[in-house]
């Protein structure tokens, strides 16, 4: 069975880094028909996502590629239809956001790989940092996704961390964005709980903060 | 001539042709330092081309490096198009929202006239002033964004993927009328002082499309507006890689690539060799935190790598220092190109 759903994956792979759509829409509803959205995103989607955001790493494939692998995936996502005791548990509180700048390509990315793995999170688009520590203290995340572009947004989730403390929140920061690509070590700086350089490490990290 | 009095135009000028110069050029790309210099908020600096000069030109004479940059920031031509600028007390002004709501109105939209929109014009008012104060010693650099690349601006980075995949006719519009507005842009900064035009193209990096529509996209374009140019570009992917497509950028009429922090000098410079020098490949966003051994070890690891046989020029890897460099790096890695950078090179592998 491993062997099946490992070509499977490939072929998921395969069909998402060359644009072909029916190609996935094929994969995903036979598996899903068959074993659910459960094991789906546990042993195709994953997989495949696992091997992208490598690809990625390595320099062997370009962003035009995720974000229309992360496009047809999300497309695709809205036909499966998660059962609440098939979802990923535990599901913290989550939301994801751009800080302060208008660069929404990786949060969309992240939005719709996570919806598709089965989480529920709130949207908050773009937000600057007062605004932010409110919606969350409101909606009582309890882990935060944020995407950067700019090395001044990245910078300013230091300030958001001070804020967040000043008001007891206790919220998880996930990282991601091109100036922790460029410098390892700006995470730990702002004081961020965590980065990920892709999507497929972006969820293991989530499960591993939830 | 004796080989230690080269201007910094010589020097440039021998390693564009592939020769040892008396040391390697420094092209420090600084924008926003301009403002400390002056004492003034980033907004207040690039309000006047004025302020702009002095700061450049107090830049230069506190580091030595070999250019000015004419550069305000990215986003001053969709302020031509008539879109919205941010600015912030620490980092660039950005674009504000993308200036096309809707991809239709591509359709009957047409480029600004540079030499008439405000934002422009203040870039070309400053070359022309920085050009009667340096003369032929300095080489002053002009900047794009190359047809190719503005849209991401225009449109944001997902609406320009969706159109570039969805919408071919729609997107071979866009590249034709910023094509106009990117030669008419690039041939009234070099008529108004610039040497060379920095052409940034992120979007052609290998990190943001595959080498394979880089051929069928990016580079057609390319090849379309440096052709119009009516002078020496080197072509910069802002941090982007750029080794997969090396040979075909060569092709385009480019006599420089920006190189990226992640890519290495020395395989780079193989590649390159005798077609087209490199520039870089500093990582600007650690240099945030360097301390002044690292700087030296990293200014030494670059030239050890790419100087021999000229055709490089020590610089950043993204096109812009960002704004969190201290003062002292910047002297360092001035000291060291100075110290390491000297014609012959003498370092080892050690």
């Amino acid at each position: 069975m491993k062997g099946a759903t490992t070509e499977i994956s490939h072929a998921l792979h395969n069909a998402l880094i060359n644009m072909d759509r029916l190609q996935a829409q094929a994969i995903l509803d036979g598996f899903n028909n068959t074993h659910g959205p459960a094991r789906l995103v546990e042993q195709v989607i994953a997989p495949a996502m696992e091997m992208i955001g490598h690809g990625w790493e390595q320099g062997e494939l370009a962003l035009s590629q995720i974000y229309m692998s992360s496009r047809i995936c999300s497309e695709l996502a809205e036909s499966i239809v998660w059962t609440p005791e098939k979802k990923p548990y535990p599901q913290p509180k989550m939301a994801i956001v751009v800080l302060e700048d208008y660069h929404m390509l990786g949060k969309q990315m992240m939005y719709s790989a996570m919806r598709a793995s089965g989480y529920d999170l709130l949207d908050y688009r773009r937000m600057d940092v007062d605004t932010l520590v409110q919606r969350v203290a409101e909606d009582r995340i309890e882990l935060l996704l944020i995407s950067t572009l700019m090395l001044r947004a990245a910078l300013r989730i230091k300030s958001l961390r001070e804020a967040l403390q000043a008001q007891d929140l206790k919220v998880a920061l996930l990282v991601g964005g091109a100036p922790f690509r460029f410098d390892k070590e700006l995470y730990r700086t702002i004081g961020a709980d965590a980065v990920a350089h892709t999507i497929s490490e972006a969820i293991r990290t989530v499960r591993s903060l939830s | 001539m004796s080989i230690s009095e080269m201007t910094s135009l010589q020097r440039v000028l021998t390693t564009l042709g592939h020769q040892e110069p008396d040391r390697v050029p420094l092209i420090l790309l600084l924008t926003m330092h301009g403002a400390k210099e002056l004492g003034l908020s980033i907004q207040a600096y690039f309000s006047k081309p004025e302020y702009v000069v002095e700061g450049q030109l107090r830049l230069r004479e506190k580091y030595r490096h070999d250019c000015l940059y004419g550069f305000f920031y990215a986003a001053v031509e969709t302020e031509a198009w008539g879109g919205e600028v941010v600015y912030f007390d620490d980092g660039p002004p950005n674009a504000g929202a993308p200036i096309f709501s809707r991809a239709a109105q591509i359709d009957t939209v047409e480029p600004p006239d540079v030499t008439r929109a405000p934002p422009t014009r203040r870039v070309l008012t400053a070359l022309s002033a920085l050009k009667a104060r340096v003369g032929d010693d300095v080489p002053i650099i002009g900047v794009v964004m190359s047809p190719f690349s503005l849209p991401v601006m225009q449109l944001g980075f997902s609406g320009y993927l969706d159109l570039m995949h969805d919408d071919p006719k729609r997107f071979e519009r866009l590249m034709a009328i910023n094509q106009a507005f990117t030669v008419q842009w690039a041939n009234a900064q070099l008529a108004a002082g610039a040497t060379a035009i920095c052409y940034f193209d992120p979007v052609s990096s290998s990190s943001i499309i595959p080498p394979e529509r880089y051929r069928q996209t990016g580079l057609k374009v390319a090849k379309r507006t440096i052709g119009a140019i009516n002078g020496p570009t080197a072509t910069h992917f802002a941090s982007g890689l750029s080794r997969p497509i090396l040979e075909d950028v060569a092709t385009s009429g480019t006599v420089m690539v920006g190189v990226s922090t992640d890519e290495s000098l020395a395989e780079i410079k193989a590649i390159t060799a005798g077609k087209m020098s490199i520039l870089g490949n500093l990582n600007a966003l650690e240099m945030c935190r360097w301390s002044i051994e690292e700087t030296e070890q990293k200014v030494k690891q670059a030239i050890h790598e790419a100087a021999p046989g000229g055709g490089f020029m020590l610089s950043d890897n993204h096109g812009e220092i960002p704004w969190q460099v201290p003062e002292e790096t910047l002297m360092a890695v001035s000291e060291a190109n100075r110290r390491w950078g000297r014609y012959p090179i003498r370092i080892n592998d050690t």
